[in-house]
C-alpha cells in the first residue's frame, strides 16, 4: 500500500494497464514528454515508449478521431481531452461516433476507448476549463461517464473504464487531484462501472452526490451530525448508468433525499435522479426530493467560483428543508 | 513581389491519361493494367452505371430507402478502388457505397443500409471497411487513426477515404490530412469534386483554386485528377498507395468529377440548380464512352459484352433485393441488443419491457 494523491492513482492506473495489454495506447495534447499538463502521464513515455504514449497535434476533433481509427485497428486507446470543456471540439467523435460504432454495426464492430478529461471548479482556472459538462454524455446512449470522487476509486475504476470493450468518458475532478492521500494499493484491482457507494450510512436522510460534493456532502452530514440529523452519502461514482437500486434502497429506509451536483440546475443530472425516485419510491417519501445545483448562468469568472459553486451549507439547508418540510 | 498564390496554383495542373475520345494524352504515366484488368475496370463501371439506375427506380417504387446517385463518378470511385487490395481499410461516405461492394460487401447488405435495418451494418469479416459516413468529414479523422494503426501494426495497407467538395470545407477535412501528415501515416484521402454540394457550387465553398492545393495545408502531396478518366484514377491512386507503403505519408487526390442524378433521392431537386447545358457537357465526359471507345480501340470491348454486364448486374441486383425482402423485421431488443457488450441496467430493464411487448 502507498500513500496516494488522486492523480498518482490515475497515474498508476494507465501503468498498470500499459503494462497490462499492449494495445492500450495513451495520447493526447502535452501527454507524451511533458507527461501531462497535471502530470496525469508522468513517467509513461518515458517507460513504455512512444510508440504508446504520444504527444498530438492540437486538435479535439482530429483526437477523437485518431482513437475511433485506432480502434477500428483493434488498439485500445486512452485519449486525454486537455480540459473537458474542450468537448464541444469533438463532440461528434463522442456522441455522433465512438458511442454508435457497436449499435451501427449490428455488433460486430466495437470502440473500447477510455476518453479523460479533468473538469471541476474551486482552483480558479481561466474560461471553459471547469464547466460540469457530464450531463451532455450522460444524455448520449452508448458510452458510460465514470467520475470518481477518491484516489482508490479513481484507480479501480479507471482500469475498469480501460478494460470496457465500450467507450467510456472518465471525469476527473480538478479540486480533488491533490487535496488529500489515501491508501492505494500498488497491486491491480478493480470496480464495477455502474456501481454506487455508500460512503456514509445514516437513518434519516439520502444525499446523492458525485464529484468533489461527495465531499461537501460528507462535510455537511458531519454538522447534522451535531443537530441529530443522520445523513447517509450516496456516492454515484458513474453518472450513466446510475446505480438506482442503491439509491432506491437508501431512499425507501429515510424517507427524504436531496440530490448534489456542482452543474446548473439545467444541467448535471439531478433531475434523472428525481426522476427515477418519484417513479420508483414514491409512496416512501416523506417530502419531495430537492437538488443542490449551481444556478442557471454560464459557468462563473474565476473570482465569482467562491460565491457561485455549491458547498457544503448549501447542502446543510436543502437537506434541513427536507427534514423540516 | 512575388505572385505566390499563382506559382502554388500552377502546381496543380490535372492529371490526364486518357482523353474524351479514348485516346492516351499521357503515355509516361500509363499505368501497367493486363487487359484482363482492363476489362475488369470497364465491367465493374458498367455494372456500377446499372446499379445506379436500378436503385433510382427501386428507390421510386419505394423499395429502397436512402440513396445517393453515383452515376457520372464510376471512374472516380471505381478507378480509386481498383488500385486498393483486400487489406486496405475503406472510410466511405454516404455516396461511396460502390466501393464497398467491390470491396467485397453483398449488395442485399447494401440494400439493407439503404432501406435502415442493421444488417445493413454487419459486414463480412474479411471486408475491412466502415458503413458509409453519413458526418461529413468524420471519415477523415477516422481515417487518420485507421492509417495510424495500420503504420503500428506494421501492415503494408493503406487507409482510404472519400468526401465530396462541399467536404473539404469541414475542419475534421483539413484535421484528418494534417494528422495523418504529422504521423506520416499511410492514408489516401480522395475528395470527389463534383462541382456541387446540394445546391453550391464548388466555387462558393473556397476561393482556392483547386481543392488538391488544399493538402499544402497540410504538408502532404495533393494531386488533381480529371475524375472521368479511370486510367488517371487508377494511377494517381496507385502512386498516393504506393508513397503510403514505402513509409512516405499521406497523399490528397482531387477527382473532377460530376454526378448526373440528383444529390440524393430524398426530394433534391437539381434543375433548381444546374442548367441542361452543364449537364450535356458534363454528359459528353462520361467515363464510360470515353473508356469504351479505348478499348474498342484495343479490340478488348464488345457490345455483347457490355449486353451482358447488364443482364448480369440486373440479375444480382432482383436477387438482392429478393434477399433483402426476407431479412427478419427489427425489433427493439435487436437494437437493445446491440447497444454494449453487456447491457447496463437501465437496458436490461428495458429489454424485459420490449420482450414481454414483443412475445405478445
Amino acid at each position: 500500500m502507498a500513500q496516494m494523491t488522486m492523480i498518482q492513482a490515475i497515474t498508476d492506473a494507465m501503468r498498470n494497464e500499459l503494462k497490462n495489454d499492449e494495445n492500450v495506447l495513451v495520447f493526447g495534447e502535452d501527454v507524451g514528454q511533458n507527461g501531462g499538463v497535471f502530470r496525469a502521464t508522468e513517467g509513461l513515455q518515458k517507460e513504455f515508449g512512444e510508440d504508446r504514449v504520444f504527444d498530438t497535434p492540437l486538435a479535439e476533433s482530429g483526437i477523437g478521431g485518431l482513437a475511433i481509427g485506432l480502434a477500428l485497428e483493434g488498439y485500445r486507446p486512452v485519449p486525454e481531452i486537455q480540459f473537458f470543456g474542450f468537448l464541444f471540439e469533438v463532440m461528434d467523435s463522442v456522441a455522433g461516433q465512438m458511442n454508435r460504432i457497436r449499435f451501427r454495426t449490428g455488433g460486430t464492430k466495437n470502440q473500447p476507448i477510455t476518453v479523460r478529461a479533468p473538469f471541476g471548479g474551486g482552483v480558479h482556472t481561466p474560461e471553459m476549463h471547469a464547466d460540469s459538462l457530464e450531463g451532455l454524455i450522460a444524455q448520449t446512449p452508448g458510452i458510460k461517464v465514470v467520475i470518481p470522487s477518491t484516489p482508490y476509486e479513481a484507480k479501480g475504476l479507471l482500469i475498469s473504464s480501460i478494460r470496457d470493450n465500450d467507450p467510456v468518458v472518465f471525469l476527473e475532478h480538478m479540486k480533488l487531484y491533490r487535496s488529500f492521500r489515501e491508501e492505494v494499493p500498488e497491486e491491480e484491482y478493480t470496480i464495477e462501472l455502474g456501481k454506487a457507494a455508500v460512503k456514509r450510512e445514516g437513518k434519516d436522510v439520502t444525499v446523492v452526490a458525485y464529484g468533489a460534493m461527495v465531499h461537501s456532502s460528507l462535510k455537511a452530514a458531519e454538522e447534522l451530525e451535531k443537530e441529530g440529523i443522520d445523513v447517509e452519502v450516496i456516492d454515484l461514482r458513474t453518472v450513466s448508468p446510475v446505480d438506482y437500486e442503491t439509491v432506491m434502497e437508501s431512499v425507501k429506509k429515510t424517507g427524504r433525499a436531496v440530490v448534489v451536483q456542482e452543474a446548473q440546475r439545467q444541467a448535471g443530472i439531478a433531475a434523472n435522479i428525481v426522476a427515477e425516485i418519484q417513479e420508483r419510491a414514491i409512496l416512501h417519501l416523506e417530502a419531495p426530493v430537492l437538488r443542490v445545483t449551481a444556478a442557471d448562468t454560464i459557468y462563473p469568472f474565476s473570482e465569482a467560483e467562491d460565491v457561485w459553486l455549491p458547498n457544503h451549507q448549501d447542502i446543510v439547508e436543502k437537506i434541513k428543508a427536507v427534514v423540516n418540510f | 513581389m512575388k505572385h505566390v498564390l499563382e506559382s502554388v496554383e500552377n502546381q496543380f495542373e490535372t492529371f490526364q491519361i486518357l482523353n474524351e475520345d479514348g485516346k492516351i494524352v499521357n503515355k509516361a504515366d500509363m499505368p501497367e493494367l493486363s487487359d484482363e484488368e482492363l476489362k475488369e475496370l470497364m465491367r465493374r463501371m458498367v455494372y456500377t452505371r446499372v446499379l445506379d439506375q436500378r436503385s433510382i427506380a427501386l428507390n421510386r417504387q419505394g423499395r429502397l430507402g436512402f440513396y445517393a446517385p453515383t452515376a457520372g463518378q464510376e471512374a472516380s470511385q471505381l478507378g480509386s478502388h481498383f488500385a486498393l487490395e483486400k487489406e486496405d481499410y475503406l472510410l466511405p461516405g454516404y455516396r461511396d457505397v460502390p466501393q464497398l461492394i467491390w470491396q467485397g460487401l453483398p449488395l442485399h447488405q447494401a440494400f439493407l443500409w439503404s432501406r435502415g435495418h442493421f444488417a445493413g451494418g454487419q459486414f463480412p469479416e474479411d471486408v475491412r471497411a466502415l458503413f458509409p459516413q453519413i458526418i461529413i468529414g468524420a471519415q477523415y479523422v477516422q481515417a487518420a487513426g485507421v492509417a495510424l494503426g495500420i503504420k503500428k501494426r506494421g501492415k503494408q495497407a493503406v487507409a482510404v477515404t472519400w468526401t465530396g467538395d462541399g467536404g473539404t470545407s469541414q475542419g475534421d477535412f483539413y484535421e484528418g490530412m494534417n494528422f495523418a501528415g504529422a504521423y506520416k501515416a499511410p492514408a489516401i484521402f480522395i475528395a470527389q469534386n463534383n462541382g456541387f454540394a446540394i445546391s453550391v457550387p464548388r466555387e462558393k465553398q473556397s476561393s482556392a483554386k483547386t481543392l488538391a492545393q488544399k493538402a499544402i495545408a497540410a504538408g502532404i502531396e495533393g494531386i488533381q485528377v480529371d475524375g472521368m478518366d479511370v486510367l488517371a484514377v487508377y494511377a494517381a491512386t496507385k502512386h498516393a498507395r504506393n508513397r503510403a507503403i514505402n513509409g512516405e505519408g499521406p497523399t490528397l487526390i482531387e477527382t473532377l468529377t460530376y454526378r448526373y442524378g440528383p444529390h440524393t433521392m430524398s426530394g433534391d431537386d437539381p434543375t433548381r440548380y444546374r442548367s441542361d447545358e452543364l449537364n450535356s457537357e458534363w454528359e459528353k465526359k462520361d467515363p464510360l464512352i470515353r473508356f469504351r471507345k479505348f478499348l474498342e480501340g484495343k479490340k478488348l470491348w464488345s457490345e455483347e459484352e457490355e449486353a451482358k454486364v447488364i443482364e448480369d448486374a440486373k440479375n444480382d441486383i432482383k436477387e438482392a433485393i429478393k434477399k433483402a425482402d426476407q431479412a427478419p423485421k427489427q425489433k427493439v431488443t435487436d437494437l437493445i441488443g446491440f447497444m454494449y457488450e453487456e447491457l447496463p441496467v437501465n437496458l436490461q430493464a428495458q429489454m424485459e419491457e420490449y420482450q414481454a411487448k414483443e412475445s405478445k
